[in-house]
């Protein structure tokens, strides 16, 4: 006897809502006989994971302030790998974004323009194209490989931040901490409710779903993006531009990641610290490919992992667990769902052989 | 104890894939000495069967015999240790080596290249095989690496030599010494199974024939006294369509020209093109035969403009369009059916309807940069009707179609296009005998309504059926075109295994 995965003759579209839920349920199973190895109650602990974080206003408000990046750079790496270009880069071009919406914060912070913020966000955007237009111009022009490119680039835009934070972007009073002078209210978003973190830049991130599925499912650029990524000699075989599905993929994945750096900091930090990111360019990653390379997926995705990170910061203080038992559960719940969607295009079947 | 009477003999052979059945209770019989026809379109499920006695494919059900002993080939190795040897349609040989070494990493025993050059040798002397055992396989040409493959059968001692499709690739000329080196070994003893979908080779030389039709046994023959009729309907399930043609019309103006058209091949064993001239008036079909692998890619690439070549090299209604891009030559009126379908002419991954937006987006599907749904599924709609698509609807996976029906998909779309000039590779190659009939009608309809279409094809039949010039391409020389009536097969094949008068350098 044995089991085989046979190919689906055609997608089952039960399966796509399927998938998801056999995911949690082996998660659930899988992550029991873990907790109760390690002698707690799974149903308890499973509550305190995802129940407890989303049940006060403020949960609320701190869940979607950590979703909307990661949904933000996920739209980005979602229109990227359609286009085949793998963006790891994502965490550089926030950063990128962040300082040249900072510096514009605290050079004219203090005269109380109505027209910064507006400003800081076209700069956050045009820092993070201008990053990944490198590895862009590199691929088109000399073939260089976009992932080792994007990837390398990380490291130079963390010392970069690292450089000015401790230099030219200081605080001059800041005691000689390495961050700059916090920003004017005038350089921040404004907070939608009093004694909580989220702010309008969520609104942002929502506009950005909207067009990114516009591009993606509806516009023809999109769709010539897509197949250069897909087919590139059907590409060229359609007369669609080779270099300019490149171009896009990399470029709006810089984009959303700049926006998205200047939210941070326009944001929760109102500062530019050494370090920016909790990682959100590489969970934004994770966060697309668990939404299936589609924008209302990459919403659910980044909705989850939002979740996870507050989920398992909640499980840590509460029963004090190490934080490698909460990534581990993180791990497990991915890996689930990644696995499960093999059955959307595939089935099992168990033979006996003959 | 009497010999069996069979050599090999299936019985009940049915073979599941997902979706499709390809083999259903086939049941057939060869004797030893004998060639037996396995006749059947292409997706009749004749290659599947041959895999399954080969070893390389499982079947579900059925038992196959051996001198009259059932036996399990779990594997190609197991069926060689049997004395089954096959030649398959697409050649498994690495490029950079040499002929010997090629036949070496098949052959089980001692690594010894000089003991085993000389057995080349000696059986291609034997058979009437010529091929040097130290050459590098990529200067062969297809015919010679047919005979590396035989070769490499032959030195297993072969009691049963499969053939799938072995002339598809082949001249007229070589056919011929195929079916010497064949007979040669039914004569001392080896049975061969054929498979092909040629009844005139068939008639010539097979003793006997199973059709398959779509999956199943439709019936056997004698080839040598069943009419072409009586082996088309066992294989296709009714009589052939009729092709029909009208005649060119009057004073035609040239649409597509190609004028000194030279380049060097992108591909390292590829063939570089050497001055190929052509013209193609409206209302005509212009036919280029040939051994794939002698320019043909190259032209084409620089026909449609996926490789940019010198402005007046190439001329669309008699204006230099060699310096534009794909897109803008198909503004112009020029559409194109490449030969690889899957990831040139069809996103693999991508929707019929979205594959029809590939080359048809002009057609008012996009408004304001965004696409008309409506418009593109009418669209695949319309070319999934009228051109017989075999498909669950707009919404199918290109990858989940057949070749043929991807085929159809293809050559709709293009035709649908009403371009004045249509280029076309391999038109029917792969497709129904049916579908292949009304894809030459459409060739022809289109040509007669004034555009000119040009036709590169391997198939003689099929160009003598429907192309009014025809001309051939050897080693990146374009021969004169002559009208079809004043050339033959045997000309044009000649032409095509390069011993012309025309390939000769002028004096």
């Amino acid at each position: 006897m044995r089991i085989v995965l046979e190919p689906r003759p055609a997608p089952l579209p039960l399966m796509r809502i399927g998938a998801p839920i056999i995911a949690l349920a082996l998660t659930a199973i899988a992550s029991s006989i873990l907790f109760a190895a390690l002698g707690l109650n799974p149903v308890k602990t499973l509550r305190i994971f995802f129940i407890d974080p989303l049940s006060t206003a403020n949960g609320i408000s701190e869940w979607l302030l950590k979703a909307s990046p990661l949904i933000l750079i996920g739209l980005g790496i979602t229109i990227g790998i359609r286009a085949n270009v793998w963006n790891i880069g994502a965490e550089g071009m926030f950063t990128i974004g962040a300082i040249a919406a900072g510096w514009l914060a605290i050079t004219f912070g203090g005269g109380n323009h109505a027209w910064l913020l507006p400003a800081m966000i076209v700069a956050g955007a045009l820092g993070g194209i201008a990053w990944a237009a490198i590895p862009a111009f590199l691929k088109v022009k000399a073939n260089a490989n976009e992932i080792l490119v994007t990837l390398m680039l990380n490291y130079v835009a963390s010392l970069l931040l690292s450089y000015l934070v401790n230099g030219p972007m200081q605080d001059p009073e800041g005691m000689n901490y390495p961050q700059t002078a916090p920003f004017d209210p005038s350089a921040m978003f404004p907070p939608l409710f009093d004694g909580m973190r989220i702010n309008g830049s969520i609104f942002i991130t929502a506009i950005a779903v909207v067009l990114a599925w516009l591009f993606l499912e509806r516009s023809f650029t999109g769709f010539q993006m897509s197949v250069g990524g897909a087919a590139p000699a059907a590409a060229r075989y359609a007369g669609f531009v080779q270099s300019r599905s490149v171009w896009i993929g990399l470029l709006v994945s810089g984009a959303t990641a700049g926006l998205a750096g200047m939210m941070e900091a326009a944001g929760p930090l109102g500062q530019l610290t050494p370090v920016l990111s909790p990682g959100y360019g590489f969970a934004a990653i994770i966060v697309a490919f668990v939404g299936r390379l589609t924008p209302i997926g990459v919403v659910f995705g980044g909705l989850l992992l939002s979740l996870l990170y507050l989920g398992g910061e909640a499980v840590q203080m509460t029963l004090s667990l190490p934080a490698s038992v909460t990534r581990t559960f993180q791990g497990m719940l991915l890996f689930f769902l990644l696995a499960a969607d093999v059955l959307i295009l595939y089935r099992i079947r168990i033979r006996s052989r003959a | 104890m009497t010999a069996p009477p069979y050599r090999l003999e299936l019985r009940g052979i049915t073979k599941r894939y997902p979706g499709i059945v390809a083999n259903d209770d086939v049941s057939l019989a060869v004797k030893p000495g004998e060639i037996h026809a396995v006749l059947g379109e292409n997706g009749a499920g004749k290659s599947t069967l041959m895999k399954i006695i080969y070893g390389a494919a499982e079947a579900d059900a059925g038992t196959i015999l051996w001198n009259g002993e059932p036996v399990t080939i779990a594997n190609p190795a197991a069926a060689r240790r049997l004395g089954i040897g096959m030649v398959y349609q697409h050649f498994s040989l690495f490029e950079s080596v040499t002929v010997v070494e090629n036949i070496a990493v098949a052959t089980p025993g001692k690594f010894d290249l000089g003991a085993l050059s000389a057995r080349v040798r000696e059986l291609s002397q034997r058979y009437g095989l010529p091929v040097d055992p130290g050459r590098l396989l990529h200067h062969l040409s297809v015919g010679e690496r047919q005979r590396v493959e035989i070769i490499r059968c032959l030195l297993q001692d072969p009691k049963l030599l499969i053939l799938d499709e072995p002339t598809s690739v082949l001249t007229p000329q070589a056919v011929r010494s195929l079916f010497a080196v064949l007979r040669k070994l039914v004569a001392e003893g080896c049975s061969i199974l054929y498979i092909s979908h040629k009844l005139d080779e068939i008639r010539e030389l097979c003793d006997s024939a199973t059709i398959l039709r779509a999956g199943r046994v439709s019936g056997t023959a004698n080839p040598r006294t069943a009419s072409n009729s009586d082996l088309a309907r066992l294989m296709v399930g009714n009589e052939l369509p009729d092709i029909h043609r009208d005649p060119v019309p009057h004073a035609p103006k040239a649409r597509l020209e190609a004028i000194g058209l030279s380049a060097k091949s992108d591909d390292p064993f590829g063939t570089d093109l050497e001055t190929v001239s052509l013209t193609v008036h409206g209302g005509e079909i212009f036919g280029i035969a040939g051994v794939s692998g002698n320019g043909q890619a190259e032209l084409l690439s620089l026909l449609s403009g996926e490789r940019p070549a010198g402005a007046d090299m190439v001329q669309l209604d008699g204006k230099p369009v060699g310096d534009l891009t794909v897109a803008a030559r198909r503004a112009r009126g020029l559409a194109f059916v490449p030969e690889e379908r899957l990831g040139r002419g069809a996103v693999p991954a991508m929707s019929l309807a979205d594959n029809t937006l590939l080359t048809a987006h002009a057609a008012g599907m996009i408004r304001r940069g965004l696409i008309d749904r409506q418009r593109v599924v009418g669209f695949a709609d319309a070319v999934i009707a009228r051109f017989g698509v075999k498909a669950t609807g707009p919404a199918a996976i290109a990858r989940s179609l057949s070749g043929g029906n991807l085929q159809k998909l293809i050559v709709g779309r293009e035709i649908s296009l009403k371009p004045h000039v249509l280029i076309v590779s391999q038109p029917t190659w792969g497709v129904d005998v049916a579908a292949a009939a009304f894809i030459r009608q459409s060739l022809i309809d289109l040509s007669r309504q004034g555009a000119a279409v040009l036709v590169i094809s391997e198939e003689l039949e099929e160009l003598f059926q429907i192309c009014d010039r025809i001309a051939v391409i050897y080693q990146g020389r374009l021969s004169p075109a002559r009208a079809r009536a004043a050339t033959n097969v045997e000309e044009v094949g000649l032409l095509m295994a390069g011993v012309g008068p025309s390939f000769r350098p002028a004096a």
